[in-house]
């Protein structure tokens, strides 16, 4: 450069190549400045767009589902299951369909093109055209090509059971949350969270690199309830059966397993079922073994009778005057539907005197009758953290005026719902010993805690025995091949302030006596066809129910095939209470 | 030295070659990873519903109703029921 300059390097020229030279430098100096600038601008303040727009060419955020965990009764057979549905929606407006397509789609959902152009002018924007389809259908429904057609993913949870075991189960509501029942009660055991990672995609959508993970989905758990699926459908068609023949208002039944505690079935009639919720369904929810409180009744005359055994005041044989069916405390006056002369304290439970029941109670300090009620459980919740279980009522014995220990010993003046009733028989279904009741499968022998005496458990399981017997209130619990022993109970409702004329009819028993294996209690609001004695209305139900249970279970039998004696129609015990 | 630069420098390609292998077959891995747990996936949904129709199927009050109904089978009443000893050995 140099060199030619000098060659021909005339004056005159000199001037101009000098603002020519500071032309194109200044020229070069501007472009280089725009292109700093716009370098700037891109790496300063567009920087993030850039940034996403390039990431979003392969970075993506992956969903990972988890589902809710499965419910299956103790064998491990299906009681709830979430599986994927679809639901296909679209934006009214934007939706366009050949007339073919449409009357595809409708016969696809299994409507009308009518219908279907209905629900679309029906609504403003957003509109499901169908709601949790098998995802055949709505892939086909998609194959249509229709434009502006999407689908959704969805959980449905599905209840084989369908009404049989609606109440234990309970459903899930919006987005797979449990809303009542186990669903609801160990929601947090069940229910799974989605995850998401983040991912690197090639051309093809194919994951090539994982680069984090986000959220690490957490999958529901399956859960295993103690309820025996054959038992639940005895125990649900029995009591539906029950609570329609003899038109009452509703009725309850539960199986316990006197070894686990464990509660093998629990009925109740009205029922609903978890797949088909419709309006009324809200009026039959209502867990009625496990929500609603009752007074027992003579049901609770056991209890009274091995609170004096295990207190030494009374023996098996002690005679106990009932003055003809009929005696006053402080101004009220208690009945027995049986007048009778002297009783033994076994044959108080036997015909279930309301009179005998009272004067053994008089005789014990009334905090030691509490004593043994709270220890067999009532008064105190039952512990199965199902949502809405009442603990029933036992008022602290402090307060009892001689009355109310009279009539609490023959179970009024006390409450307990049905599952907390079955529960306390555990304590003469297993030599005196009290265990948790569970809805969740255990398996092992559950350890329980001795309230009784076992000599006191042993004599009282002999006096209910007795009760199922001839002379007995209940011998229409017998059941061929098997010994069983329980008590029937007849309460008068309590009413706003008084007791009414309407009954609760109930049973709870276990067998084979010779070494229990199930309790069964019954319960029977209300029943109005005739009959409303617990030993005509609930027993039948026991022996049915107690008798298909044993035989499922293999039990082995531990009487003759000729076991069962009916006495007479008329020479049938009946009790008030 | 420059013996050594030249054994270096072939190493060096060879490490490079090596790992663009490597994660080429990672990627690979990657991708048959994620098919195979999407498969898994879709295995669970399917026992899923089949433990559905499983279930369906066998419930008692099915069984109940085909055994009263279809094959006209009834409880044996007191009449004709007979209780066997079971010596204990056999048990």
């Amino acid at each position: 450069m140099r060199a030619a300059h000098a060659l021909r390097a005339p004056a005159a020229q000199l001037e101009l190549t000098g603002w020519r030279a500071s032309l194109v430098f200044g020229a070069l100096a501007l472009a280089f400045v725009a292109l700093a600038g716009r370098s700037l601008y891109l790496q300063g303040v567009e920087d993030e767009f850039l940034q996403g727009q390039g990431k979003a060419r392969y970075a993506r955020e992956l969903e990972v589902p988890a589902h809710r965990g499965r419910i299956v009764d103790r064998h491990g057979d299906a009681l709830a299951i979430s599986t994927p549905v679809r639901s296909l929606w679209a934006f009214a407006e934007k939706l366009e369909a050949t007339p073919q397509q449409w009357s595809e789609l409708a016969k696809l959902l299994d409507t009308t093109p009518q219908a279907l152009r209905r629900k679309l002018a029906a609504a403003d924007d957003f509109v499901y055209l169908a709601k949790r389809i098998p995802p055949e259908l709505a892939q086909r429904a998609l194959a249509l090509g229709i434009k502006g057609l999407y689908e959704e993913n969805e959980f449905r949870r599905y209840y084989p059971a369908g009404e049989v075991m609606g109440h234990v189960v309970g459903f899930t509501g919006d987005r797979d949350a449990g809303q009542e029942g186990i669903e609801l009660a160990q929601q947090t055991w069940l229910g799974g969270r989605a995850g998401s990672r983040r991912v690197i995609i090639n051309r093809r959508g194919d994951v090539v690199e994982d680069v984090a993970s986000v959220r690490e989905p957490q999958a529901g758990r399956d859960l295993a309830l103690a309820i025996d699926s054959r038992l639940q459908y005895l125990a649900f068609r029995e009591i539906r059966a029950a609570v329609l023949e003899q038109k009452a208002k509703a009725g309850g039944l539960v199986i316990l397993d006197t070894r686990t505690g464990e509660i093998l079935a629990l009925a109740n009639w009205p029922a609903f079922n978890p797949n088909k919720l419709d309006r009324d369904a809200r009026e039959r929810m209502r867990n009625r073994a496990l929500t609603d409180a009752f007074e027992p009744g003579s049901t609770l005359k056991p209890f009274t009778a091995a609170a004096a055994l295990d207190s030494g005041i009374v023996t098996p044989n002690t005679v106990i005057d009932t003055q003809k069916g009929a005696m006053t405390i402080g101004g009220a006056t208690i009945h027995d539907a049986h007048a009778a002369g002297s009783l033994t304290v076994e044959q108080v439970i036997q015909k279930s005197s309301n009179v005998g029941a009272a004067k053994i109670a008089l005789q014990l300090p009334a905090q030691r009758m509490w004593q043994t009620l709270s220890d067999a459980g009532f008064g105190a919740p039952v512990g199965t953290g199902y949502p809405g279980e009442v603990s029933g009522r036992l008022r602290p014995a402090k307060s009892w005026r001689p009355i109310e220990q009279a009539t609490i010993s023959y179970g009024h003046g006390i409450s307990t719902n049905l599952v907390q009733l079955a529960r306390a028989y555990l304590v003469f279904a297993s030599d005196g010993e009290v265990k948790p009741a569970t809805l969740l499968k255990t398996g092992a022998p559950a350890t329980g805690r001795q309230v009784i005496k076992p000599e006191t458990a042993r004599a009282v399981r002999r006096m209910l025995e007795m009760a199922t017997q001839p002379g007995g209130t209940a011998p229409k619990a017998q059941i061929v091949g098997y010994r069983v022993a329980g008590k029937t109970g007849t309460a008068h409702k309590l009413e706003g302030k008084g007791y009414t004329n309407k009954y609760l009819s109930s049973f709870v028993g276990f067998a084979p006596a010779s070494q229990p294996r199930l309790i069964v209690a019954v319960m029977i609001d209300e029943p109005s066809a005739g009959e409303h004695y617990g030993g005509a209305v609930a027993a039948p139900v026991f022996s049915t129910v107690m008798g298909g249970a044993l035989r499922l279970l293999g039990v082995p039998a531990d009487a003759p095939a000729n076991n069962v004696i009916l006495p007479a129609e008329d020479a049938m015990i009946r009790e008030d209470t | 030295m420059l013996r050594v630069n030249l054994v270096l420098l072939a190493v060096l390609v060879a490490c490079a070659l090596a790992l663009v292998t490597t994660r080429h077959q990672a990627r690979q891995l990657t991708t048959e990873l994620t098919r195979e747990t999407a498969r898994t996936r879709a295995y669970e949904i399917e026992f899923g519903q089949l433990s559905l129709e499983q279930s369906t199927w066998s419930m008692p009050a099915r069984i109940d109703k085909i055994a009263r109904d279809a094959l006209r089978l009834q409880n044996a009443g007191p009449g004709r029921l007979e209780i066997v000893d079971v010596p204990a050995a056999t048990k």
